[in-house]
């Protein structure tokens, strides 16, 4: 991709700091990303590794307890951290949308799904309410919902779960918004459900000609749907870059890690569970790489001093020590083997 | 489910059946009526006469035994004072308890609800801490010293408001502010907490991602389903308001149920002690029941415990 980028993630950070203050989560560690216009970037990683909090900072809609505490987000030329609350808000749902981790969830029950899909077309096109309404099932439509006229004045209660993701996923493009984050559920739906909406989404793309970020646990849609990859552990990004040149030759341990829990089956429904060891705890996180209790590859140096993103081809960055190119990076990883 | 249901039910008659019996005894416990309902200086006789005629010369069990079984007939006996039947006493004033229950309720709610999204939207902030001091006062001050300082500031010194009594709208306004004093800390401490959890549900997440207004966030995603619990709490207060006024009736003389308890209690006119506390009793207990049975209905986890 040329040219310069829809999203420019600088250095991002975002933590979680209990009521006493005593209590801190680096759920969001230094993310460097970028993504362009009308292309697709997974973001893979362990529960609890920060993707949604990630996302969530994007749109500023983090709870009480979050604070971005460092970066940018340079996001079509404009630094999205220093907006104010009032500027955000006509940013969200109209020109970056988020459909949530939770389908069933999202939709309030006491409202019409017509009110709820209509609303972002009301607030930030000041479209009257049967324009919109209009405009809402054209767009049930668009996300395939059968019988659209009908299902506007229902309510949410009345709705199958693949049909709310739907109606969630219409409620994200209901602006034409120039990026969509699309948080995967984690509680999982019926898998040829899944599968349907995962097509939906990428005929979205194509047809919008909209940037997607894609968050998941799971590298085989990522293989199937994205064009970038980055993968996050403990709050940060340890490696990103290409998903083709990631899958042929990840720079990671931890990557490699995951590419080898890939079920060979590729159930869709698999979970990166097959790594040794636990996740970290965030609010204790000893000095050095955070992934040095589970490598492989461990050495002394990797629980002494964090490792910097090290730049390992076009486009791709690896925190590891592996690559550093003073050592010259393809047969460090022999020689990190040994060490 | 009706095993639940019977189960339930069969409690609801232990517990009735257990305030029969203690209201039946501890009113016997104030003394003897007789001695209130002959002149001063009366024989011996005369007051036997009267024993006689209430049927207090009886052993206490066969009075106790008589007073359940006319219940159970659906009658609750002959005032002592009144000669009249307590049930068309109760009936009597009935109105005027549910008049100064509903206006305590639209009071409370129409303070308590605002103060509560007030305390939710402010969490740890000004408003919260304000509403926490409300509360805490609403919970902890009695309400006849309510009433009393009502009268004080409004009647007394002031002069705006009758100290007592029922008529116009005017004598409703101290009796209802001091009964619905109390349920208003209550309804605000719901609001909050109610409001609280729906601001942190994922529906509210979304309406911001979105991009809507804060205060359509509030005022419509929020409130609306934050009132749910609320208005049910309003539902089963109404009914406790009608039974718990026996104070504030009697410090404003205001005509209702707790103030014909309150009569019923100094002329020891047991019918009627026994009656409007076996109905208030009843009405509660009902209440609660039906309460219990549709939350097993909506939530299948209790329906199937034990
Ligand atoms: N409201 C919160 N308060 C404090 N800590 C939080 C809060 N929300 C998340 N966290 C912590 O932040 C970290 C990142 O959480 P996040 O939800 O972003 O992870 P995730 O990668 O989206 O996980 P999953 O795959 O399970 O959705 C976790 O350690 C989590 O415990
Ligand atoms: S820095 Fe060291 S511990 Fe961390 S991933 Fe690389 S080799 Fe493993
Ligand atoms: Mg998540």
């Amino acid at each position: 991709m040329t040219g310069a980028p829809l999203l420019e993630l600088d250095k991002l950070s975002t933590h979680y700091v209990s009521a006493q203050g005593s209590r801190v989560v680096r759920a969001v560690d230094e993310v460097t990303l970028s993504i362009h216009a009308g292309e697709t970037l997974g973001i893979v990683g362990e529960s609890g590794s920060g993707k949604s909090t990630l996302a969530l900072t994007i749109l500023r809609v983090l709870p009480p307890a979050a604070r971005i505490v460092s970066g940018r987000m340079m996001f079509e030329g404009e630094d999205l951290v220093t907006k104010s609350d009032e500027e955000m808000r006509h940013v969200r749902g109209k020109r970056i949308a988020m459909i949530l981790q939770d389908p069933m969830a999202s939709l309030n029950p006491l409202f019409t799904i017509g009110d709820q899909v209509s609303e972002p077309i009301r607030v930030h096109e000041g479209e009257s309410r049967a324009k919109a309404w209009t405009r809402a099932r054209e767009l049930l439509k668009a996300v395939r919902i059968p019988s659209p006229e009908t299902r506007l004045t229902q309510y949410p209660h009345e709705m199958s779960g693949g049909m709310r993701q739907r109606i969630v996923g219409a409620i994200g493009i209901a602006c034409e918004p120039r990026l969509l984050i699309a948080d995967e559920p984690t509680t999982s739906l019926d898998l040829t459900i899944q599968a349907q909406y995962l097509k939906l989404l990428g005929d979205l793309q194509k047809a919008h000609g909209l940037a997607l970020i894609f968050i998941t646990h799971n590298l085989g849609i990522v293989a199937k749907m994205c064009d970038q990859l980055a993968v996050m552990y403990a709050g940060r990004v340890v490696e990103s870059g290409p998903v083709s040149q990631i899958f042929n030759r990840p720079a990671h341990p931890y990557t490699r890690a995951l590419l080898n829990s890939i079920p060979v089956m590729g159930d869709p429904d698999k979970r990166l569970t097959a790594i040794d060891g636990q996740p970290p705890d965030m609010s204790t996180m000893p000095p050095g790489c955070s992934f040095a209790p589970r490598c492989t590859s461990v050495m002394p140096r990797c629980r002494e001093a964090e490792p910097p993103p090290f730049v390992v081809g076009e486009g791709r960055i690896s925190r590891c020590w592996l690559a550093e190119p003073a050592t010259g990076g393809a047969e460090l990883r022999v020689a990190g083997g040994v060490a | 489910m009706k095993q639940y249901i019977i189960r339930r039910s069969s409690y609801s008659l232990l517990s009735l059946f257990l305030l029969s019996l203690t209201i039946f005894f501890f009113v016997r416990v104030t003394g003897d009526p007789a001695t209130l309902l002959v002149e001063p200086g009366a024989s011996a006789a005369d007051i036997a006469a009267i024993h006689q005629r209430f049927g207090l010369d009886k052993p206490l069990w066969t009075q106790y035994g008589l007073f359940v079984w006319s219940l159970f007939q659906g009658d609750l006996g002959q005032s002592f004072y009144y000669q009249t039947p307590v049930f068309e006493l109760y009936l009597d004033r009935l109105p005027n308890s549910l008049l100064l229950a509903f206006v305590a309720m639209s009071l409370s709610l129409l303070i308590g609800i605002p103060a509560g999204i007030m305390a939710s939207v402010q969490v740890g902030r000004f408003w919260d801490g304000f509403g926490k001091l409300f509360t805490l006062l609403g919970q902890s001050l009695p309400s006849f010293l309510v009433g009393l300082v009502l009268i004080l500031v409004f009647s007394v010194y002031l002069g705006w408001l009758p100290s007592s009594g029922a008529g116009t709208p005017l004598h409703l306004i101290m009796p209802a502010f001091a009964l619905g004093w109390y349920f208003a800390a209550s309804h605000m401490r719901l609001t909050r907490s109610s409001m609280l959890e729906v601001l942190g549900s994922e529906y509210i997440k979304l309406a911001r991602l979105k991009g809507l207004p804060q205060s359509m966030i509030i005022a419509k995603h929020a409130f609306k389903n934050a009132l749910i619990p609320v208005l049910t709490l309003a539902g089963i207060n109404v009914v406790v308001m009608v039974n718990v006024a026996v104070v504030v009736e009697t410090v404003f003389a205001w005509p209702g149920i707790g103030r014909l308890l309150y009569e019923g209690i100094t002329f020891r006119d047991f019918p009627i002690v026994q009656g409007v506390v076996i109905m208030g009793g009843g009405m509660i207990v009902i209440v609660n029941l039906v309460i219990d049975i549709l939350y097993a209905i909506i939530d299948p986890r209790i329906r199937l415990e034990s």
